[in-house]
Order: structure tokens, then sequence, then C-alpha cells
């Protein structure tokens, strides 16, 4: 009797979940296609051309699964972090550093072929290891909170790297600064870039296959695995963490250096793909990918495996706007009704938590 | 030229007080209203996104009018849209704040660059007022008297805001909310009222202060109008160790730092630029590593409050 009426609450309460998932979503598309009328323009034109640019047109599912590898990177990078409870929101600089050690790597190492990209991958990591750390050693050395560090540092990384393409004993190509003065870095070589896919008259780099094994691996070992469980004592409780003998420090620190590497690679992965600025490093490299990622971990709230569809999904507005210029509408309606969807997507979590709480307190009093 | 000549150089260039006024202006009315909410235990990050859609207000409100007071009122209002939103999120529903107020950034930044792009409003800085006596102080008179004449807000707001925190109920509220939320429930206090308001407090300030920005300093609206002056209002209050007096020393600070990058050159000194602009963001954080154990924080900053959780 009882097994079934526990059974029967939870398919309830499931129904419920699905039910405020599908309003707050609705909601947010609702507002957007407003946004859309207010201007003039038509909404079944703009899902359409949305449609076009990111799917449909020849050639294009392959860029967006392009730009959905490093968002889906950081959201890895960030889940990591939060399961030990820290806050890293630093994710545009790490990504920076990263792609800027990459560069440095791909441009000094010794070595041919293969040897060069994975060196080019391990560099990006590092370097983003190397900028999160930075935030995790000064959150348990000092105890400086590291949400503040790890957001200050976006802008320090973006003018040190700034710096580093200004001058050519850093990252400077040294053609390019005898031409036309750009700030590039030097071009990868033709052999120590990612090599791409071609399927169907879509063609995508190596990067795809590489983020989707990652994301698999992450799930195994936070799931699976003795380091994922530590993560989540210190994470639960880390006055438990501490009775097992878990250092907090420790796991933080790896925690955090993990997030930060994972930005880092997505960074590498920019560059040796080659969907972004053509094999070099420039100024704005990371375009907000990093910022997005960090919305694409929001809303997987905790789950690797959610990763895999929002970043398609936010991967396909990104591509999706270039197409936009033809409705008339200007292409940063896609930002807004990212933004949107996000916000929404935050609102039925908190909903069921407050009513679970009011619940749980109304129990106590009754009780009394 | 030696180090401290150059310093000397600045100091006794009035050009330069007045630059680093004009920037710190900006910081002030952010960060006055940034530290109000910290008082009441909110990281409110949001404050870059209240900034921005208070500047692109501004600009509407004095497109449309000619008028930059209405284009003032528009930013406040236009920044307390921003705050209504971060507080219900974050202590209604109970949203992570920093979630709330990173997807406020970027949504904001997408509203305001995608409406100027459909409206194209059209602005420039407005008047200065110089006050007669006061203006003929030797190097500071023009820097803090002869500002566009928004400026003179400041005079009204920044005591203002120290008697409302210090001086009313409502401020006592707010701070004891800020440091202790569950004592403060069990006197009484609807801890998450005092904490929305005082949200929205710091948007309406911020909204203020972003019109402010673009009416007072910029004059025309892009999207990278803010370039993270939020940011460094928020790290002002850090800085300042959560008191009133060290924000606004802290704003100062930041200010001039900011100002440096127009002023060094005019004087002949050539300077790292990248150096320069991330300095405020390098001071705060050694400060923070430096002070992070004698400072002492709002006891419950950026903590949530649920009756019953601890």
């Amino acid at each position: 009797m009882f097994s079934i009426f526990k059974i029967m609450s939870s398919m309830r309460r499931r129904s419920e979940i699905v039910f405020l998932y599908a309003c707050s979503t609705f909601v947010a598309l609702l507002l957007s296609a407003i946004i859309v009328e207010a201007v003039g323009a038509n909404w079944t034109d703009v899902w359409n051309s949305l449609l076009d640019g990111s799917l449909r047109k020849p050639g294009r599912w392959g860029k967006t699964l392009g730009s959905a590898v490093p968002m889906a990177m950081v959201a890895v990078g960030t889940i990591i972090s939060t399961k030990v409870g820290l806050i890293n929101i630093g994710q545009e600089g790490q990504m920076l550093v990263g792609a800027a050690f990459a560069a440095y790597v791909g441009a000094h190492a010794p070595g041919s072929g293969p040897i060069v990209i994975c060196l080019v991958i391990i560099g990006g990591f590092v370097g983003g290891a190397f900028w999160s750390g930075l935030a995790g050693a000064l959150r348990y050395w000092r105890n400086v909170p590291e949400v503040l560090t790890t957001l200050l540092l976006v802008t320090v990384a973006a003018n040190l790297v700034g710096y580093a393409l200004k001058n050519t004993w850093l990252l400077l190509d040294p053609d390019a600064a005898f031409g036309n003065r750009a700030l590039v870095s030097k071009q990868l070589d033709p052999d120590s870039r990612l090599p791409r896919v071609e399927i169907f008259g879509n063609n995508f780099s190596l990067s795809v296959i590489l983020a989707l094994l990652i994301i698999v691996l992450t799930t195994w070992v936070l799931s699976q695995t003795v380091i994922g469980f530590k993560l989540n004592v210190v994470g639960e409780n880390r006055r438990v963490g501490q009775r097992f003998g878990i250092s907090e420090v420790k796991q933080g620190l790896m925690a955090m250096c993990a997030s930060g590497g994972f930005a880092g690679l997505a960074g590498a992965m920019m560059l040796a793909s080659g969907d972004f600025a053509k094999y070099r490093l420039v100024t704005g490299f990371t375009v907000n990918l990093g910022w997005t990622g960090l919305l694409v971990a929001l809303v997987a709230r905790e789950k690797v495996m959610a990763i895999i569809p929002v970043a398609l999904i936010f991967a396909g507005l990104r591509t999706g706007s270039s197409f936009l210029a033809a409705t008339g509408v200007e292409r940063r309606v896609t930002d807004v009704v990212q933004g949107l969807l996000v916000l929404a997507l935050l609102v039925p979590p908190a909903i069921l938590f407050i009513r679970d709480r009011r619940r749980a307190l109304a129990q106590v009093e009754s009780r009394t | 030229m030696g180090f401290f000549e150059a310093i000397w150089d600045v100091l006794s260039t009035e050009t330069a007080y007045t630059a680093a006024t004009r920037f710190a202006a900006v910081l002030v009315f952010a960060a006055v209203g940034e530290w109000v909410a910290e008082r009441s235990g909110t990281l409110n990050i949001s404050i870059e996104a209240m900034i921005l859609t208070g500047a692109f207000a501004g600009a509407m409100g004095y497109h449309w009018t000619e008028n930059a007071l209405v284009g003032i009122l528009m930013g406040m209002i236009a920044g307390l849209i921003v705050s209504l939103v971060q507080a219900q999120m974050s202590h209604r529903l109970t949203a992570d704040q920093f979630v709330v107020g990173l997807t406020l950034n970027i949504l904001f930044l997408g509203v305001t660059s995608f409406l100027y792009a459909e409206w194209k409003p059209s602005s420039k800085v407005v008047s200065k007022l110089e006050i007669p006596v006061l203006k003929e102080i030797p190097l500071i008179g023009e820097a803090f008297f002869g500002q566009p004449w928004p400026f003179l807000f400041l005079y009204l707001l920044v005591p203002f805001t120290w008697w409302l925190v210090y001086r009313t109920r409502w401020g006592l509220e707010v701070r004891a909310v800020g440091e202790n939320p569950q004592a403060a429930d069990v006197s009484g206090i609807d801890v998450n009222k005092r904490r929305r308001q005082s949200i929205y407090y710091a948007g309406l300030c911020s909204g203020m202060g972003g019109a402010y920005l673009l009416l007072g300093q910029v004059g025309r609206f892009d999207d990278g109008i803010v370039a993270g002056r939020g940011f460094i209002a928020l790290v002002a209050v850090i800085f300042g160790g959560w008191t009133l007096r060290g924000t606004i020393l802290g704003c100062l600070l930041f200010g001039s730092v900011l100002s440096f990058r127009l002023t060094l050159p005019g004087l002949g000194y050539q300077l790292n630029s990248e150096l320069m602009s991330s300095l405020p963001f390098l001071v705060t954080i050694i400060a923070m590593t430096a002070f992070a154990r004698r400072v002492r924080p709002p006891g419950s900053l950026a903590r949530p409050f649920v009756r019953g959780l601890k």
C-alpha cells in the first residue's frame, strides 16, 4: 500500500517538474517573440532563419558543432568546481589564457605533427589551470572569496593577452608585425592542426569527438570513481570530509584547477580546430564563449550529460544568428533569447525548493 | 624623469584631478548602492547590467525629450527594473545570486545592444555647472565643483545614504540582516524583504550612475560603454572594507587609476596601457589578500537566507 503511494507521489512530482519547465520555457519564448514583434519583424521568419543558419543550410550544422565544443568544455569544468561547492565565474579569462599558452606552445614547440597537437592541447589545459589555480590558492591560503578573484582575473587576463599580442617575444607573429601591424599570433602549421572530418558536406574538427569523449569520461569519473566521490563529499558537507580524512584544500584546489583547465582546453581547441580566427590568436579571441559556456553549465545543473543538448541549442542560436540579417532583426536578439531562456530555467528548481521547505516547516509546526 | 617627479607632475596638474573625479563619479554612484546591498548580505554582481541599462535608458530619455533630468530619471527606473529581476529571483525564489547576476549581465547586454541597434538614440554630454566661489579653489576646485551638473547629485546621494543606513530604523534592519539573518528573523524582521529593498536601492543608484556615465562623461551610447565599471565599483566596496568612507576612497583611487590612461600621455609620460587597465583589479586582489583577515565583511555576505536553514 505504502509503496504504491510512494510511487504515485514520485510520479506526480516528476510530472510537476516537467510541467514547470515547460511553462517557464514557454514564457521565455513568448517574451522573445513579443520582443521580435515589437521591432516590427515576424517571429516565424526569425525562427526559420535561425533554423536555416544553424541546421538546414549546407555546411551549417558542422559550424554549430564547432561552436558547441568550447561551450561544452567550459561547462564540464564549471560542473566540476560546483561539485566541491566553489563558484568559478572567470572561465572567459581562463579560456583566453589557455588559448594564449596553446598559441605560444604551437609557435615554439619543437617536433612536428601529432606531438605538437598534443602539446598545444596540454598547453591550453595548463594555462587555464594556472589561471584558476591562482584564485583557488588565494581562496585556501588567505580566504579570499574565489567568486571575486575569478571574476576580476578575467579583465587581467584580457589585458595580459593583449600585451602578449603586442610583443614579438611573446605571441605576436613576426611576419604580421612588419605587414599591416595586425595584432595576431603566428598561425599554427598545417600539420599541427586538429584534423577535420567531413560528413554529408559538413565538416568539423576532431575536437568534437574529443569533447564527447571528455564528457563521457567526466560523467564516469564523477559518478563512479573515488575521485568523484571525494569531491562530492567535500561539496556536500566538509565536516564529513574531515572525519573521513579527505582534505578539503586538496580537493578544492584540484577541482579549481580542473575547472580552469577545461576552460583553457576549450581555448586551445578553438585555436587548433580552425572554426575561429583561422588558427591564430587575435584580440577578443574568446568571443564571449566562456560566458556562454558558464550559462550552459548553469542550465545543465550538475548533470554532465545534460551539457550536450544545452550546448547544442546555445550553439545553434549563435550560428543561426548570422542568418538573421535577411529578416531585418538585429542579430543580438539571440543573446536576449538565450538570457531569457537561462533565467526561465532557473525558476522551476527554485519554486520546488521553496515549496518543499514550506511543507517541511508546516509538518514540523503541526507536530508541535 | 624619475618616478617621484612623475607623481609630482600628476599631483600638481589641475586636469589630472578633474579627469580623476570624472571617472570616479560613476563609480561612486554605483558603489554607494552596491554598498547598501552588500551590507544587507547580497554580493550584487548584476550591477554591471544596472549601469548599462541605466546608460541606455538615459540615452533614450535624452533622445526623446532633450532633457537630461528625464534621462537620469529614466536611467534610475531602468536600474530599478534590473534590480527587480535580480531581487525577485535571488531573494524570493532563492536562486543563486551569482547565477542570476551573471545571467542578467549577459541578458541586458543583449537587450541594450539590440534595442540600440533598433532605435539608435542620439545624445550628448550635458553642460557644466560651475559653482562660483568654490570653483576657484586651486587644483581641486574644478574637479569637485566644475563638473557636468548631474555630478551635484553625488553631494546629496552620499550623505543621504549615510543617514539612511546609520540613522534610520530601516538602515539598522538592513545591517542586522546582513550580519545575522537568523537573529534578525527571530526579532521579527523580514530578512529577504530588507535584502530585496536594498537591491532596489542599488538599482536606483547604479541606474543614476549609468545615466551620469552617458550624459556627463561619454555622450554616446555603445554596448561597451560600461567596460567593467560595475565590477570596479563592487571591488571598491570590498576595498573600502564595507564602510561608506572606505568605499568612496576606493572609488576615488580607482577613478584616478582609470584616468591615468588619459592624463599621463598628456603630461608626456609613456605607460603600459594594459597594466593601467588591469591595475584596479590587481590592486583589489592584492588588497584582499593582504587584509583578508583584518577586515571583516558583513557576517552573512553572499549567503542566502531560508527560514529554518543555516
